[in-house]
């Protein structure tokens, strides 16, 4: 299957042609090109995950890791080397189908969306750029492979959430993603640096075979600080999947990245790069289970806990893009949740399938939910909840599409959502009641959330009339002819990509996903509980109702509940401070007491001990300077009177 | 003649030339022709050097010549190269080529080349020798330039800086001296040549105790080690453009290759044990270095602040004794001489443009002058260790190397550098942030024109030296690694 | 005839007056005359001694003339140099010269 290279290669290429050559071209011309490109590229995804999965992938019982392609790329010491090459296993191939489809998805959408922007050409270098990255980060073969395409996806993260570059806010939100996400992978490399002193191998294979017994013994007996090594390792590597990820506290930059064009948020910050640090994580699986199976516990309650507390920051927010975001939050915690109440093997691995699956339907419905969100901002041309409102009339398929993704997500049956979000929940439910409860009530609060967005949107009439609001504003809309300006359905190009996604997200959950992925590669059945999903379905339904019955209709009550939330509610509001807890550290801690005190210390102790040297020789100087007059009358007079004293001397003594 | 010889020659035919030159076309064509007779020259010895490596593996130096100079005192001007050389001799005749693209427009551009000739010259012959007291004499021959370009050329406080710069260095170089003598009268046989005493004498450990820190202190200070730095960000900000590139970009890579060359190869005993001294030393300039860059205002100070961490990662590398470590090493010095000439050729072009450096008067030059934006993003992204530029392989192979250490100590600083990684991004990202995005800060800005050709044709030769790199890091590393064992072979030997 | 001790008190003298004259005069040509009464003093010696010690041989009192026509080319150029101090600087007070030093 060396033909999979393509996949990699035609992304890098397109990124040197648009990229080199783009500011050359026409940029539709370039669009196009990109597009075409990612396109073949899918179609080769398409034809590997049949291969893979419908003729060679499995032996046996067993799902094969195939190595299509590995070549040694740098040499460190005898036994640890960076291999760049080609891994294709169940997650990785079912990884490339995602990555293509929806970058396939977003490419097309952008021709509509990014229309008429400046740097039209460089938005596709980037977005071949982001492809090539996470493709190769899903097929990575060993541990240091994944990081250098991590750092690649974080780099390409963010020039795309900085490409409105002009914009201050922008660019301090790629900023602030970049250097969070950045300062997780300091872990990550540590974590790294660990693993691999001990087991002396990055690869992937090696690591993970004979349920992860390298790492056992190899790390066995070392401890740290009262932790195990293993514990310690695979913590710090954790923690760089937990900043791509964006668990709590580390979630803070993913907010923010919604400065980005919002194709952007719905490739890299919902679908695919986000979902990196779930992928590290169920890619290292045997080695957490069976070395550390505390992180793992480590990893279920940081999941349970981030997923709560974006659900709940979701809730207050107002900024559409904003409530995405912490929803994808909530929903990646989801999968974090799986992995770490997971157990290895059959049907007692059921969480690590799940996760996977979440995982596969996830990127769908949320690449649906923000590519909607896209089209309403184009029509609207405003991120604001209160500037929306009533727009199912005008904007149809938006409106069903986007109500299609809302029920994924809220889990109702028989949208995928529902299959997925049931069996992480029935993994939990046989692993901890507390992870269960919670999950459970972050299930509602999502069906909850989810449909206040989509009624304020659709529904709801806007504070204001929505006709004088848009014709005060002569800019947020492009009315035809001159009269009432009216927001519209977007082009077909747009609109395509909606629908693609919507027929994904409806189905997607039929897929009888525990045949393919298992925690250890044998296929397994995996059946519905019936008691689990109908708990999930209730409060997904409960959730659903009250949500009908506060937004609806244009009401004061959700604000007079607020009202008596009180102090909560603003804390909510205000995404519990964290981010000026954030501002704090990086700009009073780090910058004002220590990087300043470091660069005074040294202009004013170093460099002064320095230039305090060369006074002192300077100013020694100046004082023996007078001996030297330049005075041939005082060098006489000291010559006469030397010669006179050893005249005396020598008659007198 | 001697291959290696003919890096010497060439600056010196090229200082002829220059004195018989008339006009700038003349000037012109002559430092073109000679820097790519260079560039030629060096391409061609790596050919040559792989060649003759694999026919004779076992040689530790090849193109191995001598011509005795002095009798008396047992100096020769003796020749050879191994895989560390060749890169360093690639490095600088890539940053000499390119730096003269960046000084196009120089004033007494007579005067300024001849100088220029002359530093190269120092370089190229500091880099060929394996004699002590000639490798001595071009690292002098190379410093002297320096304060004339500076204070001739430079910009701001000129005259203080070089007077710092060379004092200082000069103050290293006297404790460089008195280690060359040390160990040309310890090691028995008054030799100074660097095979012999490492292969053949043993210079008693009673004396290495007191040599190491003087050779190693020495060459450290042109190294950037904490605390003489001091010259470096004062030097930098006054320098000319190409001049702050050749220093950055080669100069202080001599004193990486020094204490590589002269410290550790000719000690390894004390390097074993004094060397967790000097370690400590070059953890602080890492961490210290990229601290201070990420308050700096001026944008040659940031960058020579981060030279300083970057360079101190390269001693760092040096003193972890191991193989992969010090291949780290010299691929850091490499990646540092790119991307830092990079950062300085850029600098200058943004400066001659501005003229600011101040970061808080600039905003929005991405809007302005795109390709030079880019070109800095490029550079930034080198810097910070983007996979698939020359950093990245560089900082890897220096933190893996490093880990493999066995005791704690070593280990515990490795991490202690791996911070550097997160601090470097936040510096270069401010930078990058304020100068190049953002809304534009000075009206007067907009009409500033983007890099002429020769702007280009430097910045895309760094560039495409920096990505090769970083792309392509399997044929570095082994023409270095190779040449490392038999160093590692001899401290593992004590 | 005349003592020794009379001519050689006369050339001390004449020596320290002239030191004394050197050292504490500021106008250069009281200087370049100490001078001379220096260079006369111990041509005065040169004369006394040969004339005392070997009457029948004239080294000393050659050397007296030398010394008498180097000291008149010195006072030549010494003066030389004074007039064009004095046409550059404006005077010829010694502690004014010092331009080379400065």
């Amino acid at each position: 299957m060396e033909y999979s290279l393509f996949i990699l290669v035609a992304p890098f290429f397109l990124f040197l042609v648009l990229g080199l050559l783009g500011m050359k071209m026409k940029p539709k011309v370039a669009g196009i090109i990109g597009t075409i490109g990612m396109g073949l590229c899918a179609i080769c995804a398409y034809t590997v995950a049949y291969q893979y999965f419908f003729q060679t992938g499995k032996v046996g019982e067993v799902w094969q890791q195939i190595i299509p392609l590995n070549f040694e790329w740098l040499r460190f010491t005898e036994n640890l080397h960076i291999d760049l090459g080609i891994l294709l296993d169940p997650i990785s191939v079912m990884m490339l189908v995602v990555i293509t489809t929806v970058s396939l998805m977003v490419h097309i959408y952008s021709l509509g969306y990014m229309h008429g922007e400046t740097g039209f050409q460089r938005y596709y270098a980037l977005l071949s750029l982001f492809s090539f990255s996470m493709l190769g980060l899903v097929v990575a073969t060993n541990i240091f492979q994944m990081y250098i395409f991590w750092e690649l996806v974080g780099v390409s993260s963010y020039s795309l959430i900085g490409f409105y570059y002009t914009k201050p806010s922008a660019v301090s939100a790629s900023k602030k993603a970049f250097i969070v996400t950045r300062f997780a992978d300091l872990g990550f490399l540590i974590g790294i640096l660990i693993l691999s002193y001990y087991t002396k191998t990055f690869d992937f294979g090696t690591l993970t075979a004979n349920h992860a017994e390298l790492v056992t013994t190899s790390l066995a007996g070392g401890t740290f600080m009262g932790l195990s090594l293993a514990t310690w390792a695979l913590t710090l590597i954790f923690m760089g999947g937990a900043g791509k990820s964006a668990m709590f506290p580390l979630h803070i930059w993913l907010p923010d990245a919604m400065e980005g064009p919002t194709p952007v948020s719905a490739l890299i910050h919902a679908a695919t790069m986000v979902v990196a640090g779930v992928f590290l994580v169920a890619r290292l699986f045997p080695v957490y289970f069976f070395a550390a199976p505390d992180v793992l516990e480590l990893i279920a309650y940081v999941g349970t806990f981030t997923a709560l507390f974006a659900a709940v920051i979701a809730i207050t927010q107002t900024d559409i893009k904003r409530v995405l975001a912490f929803s994808t939050i909530s929903q990646i915690a989801y999968m974090m949740v799986a992995l770490g109440v997971s157990d290895y093997g059959g049907h007692d691995g059921l969480g690590y399938m799940a996760s996977m699956f979440h995982l596969f339907t996830h990127a769908f419905f949320k690449a649906l939910l923000f590519l909607g969100a896209g089209s309403v901002i184009h029509a609207v041309h405003s991120n604001e909840m209160s500037q929306m409102g009533n727009l199912r009339k005008y904007m149809p398929i938006t409106n069903i599409t986007f109500a299609i993704a809302c029920l994924a997500i809220a889990g109702i049956p028989p949208f995928s959502g529902f299959f997925s979000k049931d069996e992480i929940l029935a993994a939990a439910f046989h692993n901890h009641p507390l992870i269960f409860w919670t999950l459970w009530a972050v299930a509602g609060l999502t069906a909850f959330y989810m449909w206040r967005l989509y009624y304020c949107i659709f529904w709801n009439t806007p504070k204001g009339d929505l006709a004088a609001e848009h014709s005060a504003d002569s800019n947020s809309l492009q009315g035809v002819g001159g009269h009432h300006h009216t927001p519209h359905e977007s082009p077909w190009t747009m609109a395509a990509p909606l629908i693609i996604l919507a027929v994904f997200s409806v189905f997607s959950g039929l897929i009888p996903f525990a045949d393919f992925i298992s925690s250890d590669n044998r296929p397994f059945h995996a059946h519905i509980d019936w008691v689990v999903a109908s708990l999930s379905i209730g409060v997904g339904v409960i959730g659903i109702a009250i949500a009908t019955v506060l937004y609806l209709k244009k009401s004061d009550k959700p604000a007079e509940i607020a009202q008596s939330l009180g102090v909560f509610y603003k804390a909510a509001l205000h995404k519990f401070y964290l981010d000026e807890v954030w501002m704090w550290v990086t700009q009073t801690v780090i910058f004002k007491y220590i990087c300043m005190p470091i660069a005074w210390f040294d202009r004013h102790i170093i460099d002064a001990a320095m230039n305090g040297l060369a006074w002192t020789t300077q100013k020694s100087a100046d004082s023996v300077k007078g001996l030297q007059s330049g005075q041939v009358q005082f060098y006489a007079w000291v010559f006469v009177a030397g010669s006179i004293l050893i005249a005396v001397l020598v008659l007198f003594t | 003649m001697n291959i290696l010889s003919l890096f010497v020659v060439v600056p010196v035919l090229m200082i002829v030339f220059l004195f018989l030159s008339k006009g700038m076309k003349q000037i012109r064509t002559i430092m073109v022709t000679g820097a790519s007779a260079l560039l030629v020259l060096a391409a061609t010895l790596v050919v040559l050097f792989l060649k003759e490596r694999a026919v004779s593996p076992d040689a530790e130096m090849l193109f191995v010549s001598s011509i005795t100079w002095f009798k008396p005192l047992n100096i020769a001007y003796s020749v050879g190269v191994d895989g560390i050389s060749v890169v360093m001799l690639v490095l600088s005749s890539i940053i000499v080529f390119t730096g003269i693209f960046s000084s196009w427009n120089m004033d007494m551009a007579k005067e300024y080349f001849l100088w220029y000739c002359l530093l190269s010259l120092g370089v190229f012959g500091f880099f060929i020798s394996i004699d002590l007291f000639t490798m001595f004499m071009f690292y002098e021959i190379a410093l002297i330039p320096m304060y004339l370009l500076i204070g001739l050329w430079g910009t701001g406080r000129k005259e203080y800086s070089a007077m710092k710069l060379t004092l200082m260095l000069m103050g290293g170089s006297a404790f460089l001296l008195v280690g060359i003598v040390g160990i040309y009268y310890t090691s028995g046989q008054a030799s100074m040549n660097l095979l012999e005493i490492a292969n053949n004498l043993h210079i008693p450990y009673e004396h290495q105790r007191w040599i190491f820190p003087a050779t190693f202190l020495g060459f450290g200070v042109l190294g950037a080690l904490f605390p003489f730095h001091t010259w470096s960000p004062d030097g930098h900000a006054s320098a000319p453009t190409a001049v702050s590139m050749l220093h950055a970009g080669v100069l202080m890579k001599l004193g990486g290759y020094g204490c590589f060359r002269v410290a550790i190869y000719l000690m390894p005993e004390a390097a074993h044990e004094l060397g967790w001294i000097f370690l400590i030393l070059t953890g602080i300039s890492v961490v210290y270095g990229a601290f201070s860059a990420v308050v700096q205002t001026d944008l040659k100070y940031i960058n020579a602040y981060s030279s300083v961490s970057h360079c101190g990662l390269v001693l760092f590398a040096i003193l972890m004794l191991n193989q992969t470590a010090m291949t780290g090493a010299v691929m850091q010095m490499l990646s540092h001489g790119l991307m830092t000439a990079l950062f300085f050729a850029l600098i200058g072009l943004i400066y001659g443009r501005t003229h600011t450096r101040d970061i808080r008067e600039m905003g929005g030059l991405m809007k302005i002058m795109p390709f030079a934006s880019v070109c800095y993003v490029i550079a930034g992204l080198a810097s910070l260790g983007l996979p698939g530029l020359s950093g990245f392989v560089a900082e890897m192979t220096i933190f893996v190397g490093s880990f493999q250490n066995t005791d704690t100590f070593h280990r515990v600083l490795t991490i202690v550098a791996c911070c550097s990684i997160v601090i470097t991004a936040v510096y270069i990202l401010r930078t990058v942030g304020k100068i190049l995005y953002g809304p534009v800060q000075d009206e007067h800005h907009l009409h500033l024109t983007d890099a002429a050709w020769y702007e280009k044709v430097s910045a895309v030769g760094l560039i495409l030296a920096i990505a090769a790199m970083g792309m392509l890091p399997f044929g570095v590393s082994d023409i270095i690694s190779k040449s490392i064992v038999p160093i590692v072979e001899k401290l593992a030997g004590i | 005839m005349i003592k020794v001790e009379y001519y050689l008190i006369i050339s001390t003298l004449m020596f320290f007056i002239g030191i004394f004259g050197f050292i504490t005069r500021k106008n250069m040509i009281a200087i370049l005359i100490s001078l001379e009464l220096v260079l006369n003093a111990v041509e005065i010696n040169f004369a006394a001694f040969n004339r005392y010690l070997y009457p029948h041989q004239l080294e000393g009192m050659f050397f007296t003339l030398f010394g008498i026509a180097i000291t008149a080319a010195e006072s030549a150029v010494a003066l030389a140099i004074i007039i064009n101090a004095y046409r550059s600087i404006g005077n010829i007070n010694i502690n004014n010269m010092n331009k080379m030093k400065n």
